[in-house]
């Protein structure tokens, strides 16, 4: 198991499977079509990127460098939590990006969804973190892998 | 993130619960990014990504009817993306039921909201909102709250407007408020370059295929492209800007660009040359190559690769007039030189409500209906949201469309040898 330590977006804990993205997550093209289809397991639609497409998305541990795509991105996952259709926690390799922040933050504010985002996580987060390990996240950023 | 006393007020509640949590979601969103203040929106017109009344995002237009029924309304009139449906565009009766009565259902509710939260006119969907006939041109140094990813690269890169890649609501909140945090691409230092991209291309890159392997590279880094002057000459010109839309939309869609610099062309590189490159800055050479590695790994996601396509669009971002004008003459030429009088593939130019009404004066208007194409206002991408539609063998010229759907990418002279009958090889 490995530590490792990032910046906290959105306060909160969680346990979940890791699910991994190794390059940018383009939010409106993977959840797209699990939201327009009502999918209860919200698999990924975005055809672009082989390590996520079409596996569930719900409830995961989403690992990411940053995200990409449509500047709808950030109402997109504002409707993903107010749904109650969001991963557990969301975990970014890199600085959080503009419209991530903007879909964490509106989580948070406007809706009861809990969904802890960390960070600046950093690159041997991302190499080392695998689809379908376990992870932890807690409470001052620090987020377990193993 | 130092507020001023009215801002703190707001914050505070003095303007009600509603308009606090407003604040509070632009104070959290600054202090991610290091913001030490907010600014105040300079322009005259806002721009907001959202569009359509789709029914699973049923939760934006309830805290829309919450900011509705707290008395906010936008600081400064604005325009939006294009509508999601046009009964002009091809769709099956089942295709419009799914349409009419499981997706869109909410786009009356929703229009409604828009026209009551500050939507200038019913004409103002559009994603080319700065094209001089939609009139929300920011002037140079303006601060935007605006979200659509190919217009804020637009407004940054070709006009030296300054705004974030906001999101969607978020961009409404600015224009609420009317102040936005300070950082990223509204900071000088967010604006200078991270990578050096070297164009080294023999013939004219494909603006769609440029701005996507650009995108695909630098993600959401500022590049300063070098190489260029060649093929766009030093003149922001009405071709030039047409080919800067187009290219800025796939850097925007394929990766995360808010902002970009051409060398002796866009506004801060002409004023501030190399400047702009800060040090360290990676470098990325492009040639035709490379482009051709691009286009070759795009996958093609039809069930049947080889399938005739069924459909053809053209118009994400949506056309200028002068794209309208030069389209129609090409296919013109194609077909005539094909033995053809209608286009072989049914085919959608889209553009602004506003362009559409002005080309509709010309006699090139009267051509395009006559070889079969149809104008439509529409967003092709909320069309081909459609699960009926996406199994269709669609093409299109745009890489934002084959980035969130199943179209599939081709170059505008492949397109054109497709819809003209001509066969591609």
């Amino acid at each position: 198991m490995k530590q490792f330590k990032g910046r906290v977006i959105v306060p909160g804990t969680c346990t979940a499977e890791a699910l991994v993205s190794k390059g940018g997550f383009n939010t409106l093209a993977s959840y797209q079509t699990p939201m327009l289809l009502g999918d209860k397991q919200v698999k990924c639609s975005d055809q672009n990127n082989p390590d996520l497409y079409k596996k569930p998305m719900i409830g995961k541990a989403l690992c990411l460098p940053m995200t990409i795509g449509s500047t709808t991105g950030g109402m997109v996952l504002y409707t993903v939590c107010a749904l109650g259709k969001q991963p557990a926690c969301m975990l970014f390799s890199m600085p959080i990006d503009s419209l991530a922040a903007s879909g964490a933050i509106l989580g948070d504010v406007w809706t009861e969804a809990k969904m802890p985002v960390v960070d600046m996580l950093g690159d041997e987060f991302l190499e080392y973190a695998q689809t379908g390990m376990t992870i932890t996240v807690k409470e001052d950023g620090v987020v377990e892998v193993g | 993130m130092k507020l001023t006393p009215e801002q703190q007020a707001l914050l505070n509640g003095e303007k009600g619960e509603v308009m606090a949590k407003v604040v509070k979601t632009l104070v959290m969103y600054g202090e991610t990014f290091g913001a030490e203040r907010m600014v105040p929106v300079t322009s005259k017109f806002g721009h907001t990504v959202i569009s359509f009344g789709l029914k699973i995002m049923k939760p934006v237009y309830e805290l829309y009817d919450q900011l509705i029924e707290a008395g906010l309304v936008s600081d400064q009139k604005f325009t939006a993306d294009p509508r999601p449906v046009d009964p002009n565009v091809p769709a099956s009766f089942i295709e419009k039921l799914v349409f009419n009565k499981f997706m869109y259902t909410e786009q009356a509710r929703f229009e409604k909201q828009m026209e009551k939260l500050g939507l200038i006119d019913d004409d103002s969907f559009t994603c080319a909102c700065y094209l001089d006939q939609v009139n929300n041109k920011p002037l140079k140094g303006e601060v935007l709250s605006w979200a659509e990813s190919s217009a804020v690269v637009y407004a940054n890169s070709v006009l030296g407007a300054k705004c974030n890649r906001n999101s969607g609501i978020i961009e409404l909140m600015g224009s609420i408020a009317g102040f936005v945090p300070e950082f990223g691409l509204l900071t000088d230092e967010g604006r200078k370059a991270t990578w050096i991209v070297e164009v080294k291309c023999e013939k004219r890159p494909e603006p769609q295929l440029l701005g996507s392997a650009i995108g695909m590279k630098v993600m959401e880094d500022v590049p300063y492209i070098k190489g260029m002057e060649k093929w766009l000459g030093t003149e922001l010109n009405d071709e030039v800007c047409t080919y800067l839309k187009d290219f800025g939309a796939a850097t925007a869609s394929n990766g995360a660009v808010g902002l970009y610099h051409i060398e002796n062309l866009t506004p801060e590189a002409v004023e501030q040359g190399e400047a702009l490159i800060k040090e360290g800055a990676k470098v990325y050479v492009i040639d035709d190559a490379e482009l051709q590695r691009v286009q070759d790994n795009y996958p093609v996601v039809w069930k049947d690769i080889n399938a005739k396509p069924q459909l053809c669009f053209v118009g994400c971002p949506h056309m200028t007039y002068r794209q309208l004008c030069d389209w129609t003459e090409a296919v013109e030429k194609g077909l005539e030189a094909n033995g053809l009088s209608k286009v072989a593939i049914p085919t959608v130019f889209t553009a602004p409500s506003a362009v559409i009404k002005e080309f509709e004066k010309t006699v090139l208007y009267a051509k395009l209906k006559s070889m079969g194409i149809v104008l439509s206002y529409i967003c092709p991408l909320m069309y081909m949201n459609n699960p009926l539609v996406k199994k269709k063998a669609v093409i299109t010229s745009s890489n934002k469309l084959r980035t969130y759907t199943t179209a599939r990418y081709y170059t505008e002279a492949q397109i054109l040898d497709m819809i003209t009958g001509k066969e591609v090889k």
